[in-house]
């Protein structure tokens, strides 16, 4: 097995329940029933494995993973082999206790996402009313002596409100704020037209960022993450396929990224069938594009090719039904022209002034339709 | 150097858990989002900043294991830099 990577970070995606709607949710467009989601004991088993493995860090993310009421049990198994551990919360359902019975689990940090800086952007983005909650939770985070770090997706909607957004994230003590601009997956995908932004709405924050970012320093870090669609080269998504992560979805299927699940033409393998050692190094869904060989040109043949290894197969597969092609993102990419009208829309202006969003045409994230894979 | 210096008291970060790898058999410091592979040396001093031992406690007790003298300067670069990323805090 020499060469085989290890893999450092588990990203257990332990429901798909969630009391949000964000419209550009990364969960699959079909998401999971409460009743084909892994037991405790099932988790328990994954996170040794992964332990095991090599994993140091644990992600526990859904939907909300506050969700689950055996979350303390897997985060004091975490903490009982040494794995740090991370909640990636909406913040909805954490109350004082719920905070305290988790730190004394043994939980290490918290991450809250927002999705705008009021009430009202709450409700648009993620059809929930729940602002007040989200400000609460920051306090219960940060009393439970957790770091608090902060999360926002942008586009076209909020990009407008960053200086206020980042207001939001200093006054409640975050440590940490990740911009993240919006990837065109599931969810995002579907509501591409409305949010993604002009270039100069896009040039604009980015100024606010590093106004912020230099004015801020020493008190918050702040992250930009880049929106690929207006990069010449796609990003390196998680260091190449299956190089340095996983994903547990809660039914139990292994991704090497959580937007994986996405990829209807492959067959992924599940916790409940395998060990994790077998599926991280041996399944055939893991090996697929791992490393260089499978590329096709024009990356076979490209000298950046270990740099962004050909982009993100997600997003290869997401816009040309293909998994194994360039990320169309790349200018060299057969297919680019695909992400190029897309932005050739959102530059024109009969498609509304920046910051508008028309309510109407927002496809909110509902679990109407029920879980595909039987 | 500075003697209110050597008086402070560093301790571990509360987000940052220090631990002995053995799939890869390395010292590492784990924060929220990261995973910083540490020296020997560095993995020593967070080792013993528990917010009891001052830092000049601290510098004896290296002195001590690692049977070596003069480490003072040493040990205040590794923990100023330490500070400064948020791995230490002083008290
Ligand atoms: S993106 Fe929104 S809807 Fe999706 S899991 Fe996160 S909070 Fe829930
Ligand atoms: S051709 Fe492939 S390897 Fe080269 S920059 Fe584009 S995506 Fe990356």
């Amino acid at each position: 097995m020499t060469g085989m990577p290890q893999p450092f970070g588990l990203l257990a995606e332990v429901t798909h329940q969630c009391p949000l709607h964000c419209v550009y949710c990364s969960n699959p467009v079909e998401l999971y029933e409460r009743s084909s989601e892994l037991g405790t004991d099932d988790w328990l088993r994954a996170i040794r494995q992964a332990a095991e493995l090599g994993v140091l860090q644990v992600h526990f993310s859904g939907g909300e993973p506050l969700v689950r009421g055996d979350l303390e049990t897997l985060v004091a198994e975490c903490r009982g082999l040494g794995l740090y551990t991370n909640l990636i919360t909406s913040g909805l359902g954490l109350t004082e206790s719920r905070a305290e019975s988790l730190v004394s689990a043994g939980l290490n940090s918290a991450q809250l996402s927002i999705q705008g800086d009021t009430a009202e952007s709450t409700n648009l983005v993620a059809a929930s009313k729940r602002f007040d909650k989200k400000e609460a939770a920051a306090r219960i985070i940060r009393d439970a002596g957790l770091p608090l770090n902060m999360n926002v997706v942008l586009h076209r909607v909020n990009l407008d409100r960053l200086d206020a957004i980042i207001d939001v994230c200093v006054e409640w003590g975050a440590e940490r704020l990740e911009l993240a601009n919006t990837q065109y997956y599931g969810w995002a995908l579907r509501n591409r037209e409305q949010l993604l932004p002009s270039k100069t709405q896009l040039d604009e924050a980015v100024g606010v960022y590093e106004r912020r970012k230099a004015e801020l320093e020493g008190r918050m870090e702040l992250l930009w993450i880049l929106p690929d669609y207006y990069e010449p080269y796609p990003k390196p998504c998680m260091g190449g396929w299956a190089q340095t992560a996983l994903t547990v979805a809660p039914d139990g299927r292994v991704y090497p990224c959580p937007v994986a699940e996405e990829i209807t033409t492959m067959e992924f393998p599940s916790v409940r069938d395998h060990d994790l050692e077998w599926i991280w190094a041996d399944s055939p869904a893991f090996q697929a594009y791992r490393g260089t060989d499978w590329m096709p040109d024009p990356c076979r043949s490209c000298s950046r090719k270990e740099l962004d290894f050909g982009g993100c197969r997600c997003q290869a597969f997401a816009l040309t039904g293909d998994a194994g092609r360039t990320d169309p993102v790349c200018i060299h990419s057969p297919d680019h022209h695909l992400v190029q009208d897309a932005l050739d829309r959102a530059n024109d202006g009969a498609n509304g002034a920046d910051g508008d969003a028309d309510g109407e045409k927002l496809v909110y994230r509902r679990p109407t339709v029920s879980a595909r894979r039987s | 150097m500075d003697e209110s210096e050597l008086a402070a008291v560093p301790k571990l970060a509360g987000k940052a858990m220090l631990r002995h790898d053995n799939v890869r058999d390395v010292e590492l410091l784990l924060l929220p989002e990261r995973v910083v592979l540490l020296n020997k040396s560095g993995a020593a001093i967070l080792g013993l900043c528990d917010g009891n031992r001052t830092v000049q406690q601290v510098v004896e007790q290296l002195e001590r294991d690692f049977e070596a003298t003069d480490l003072v300067n040493d040990v205040m670069t590794f923990l100023k830099d330490a500070r400064g990323r948020g791995w230490v805090v002083v008290t």
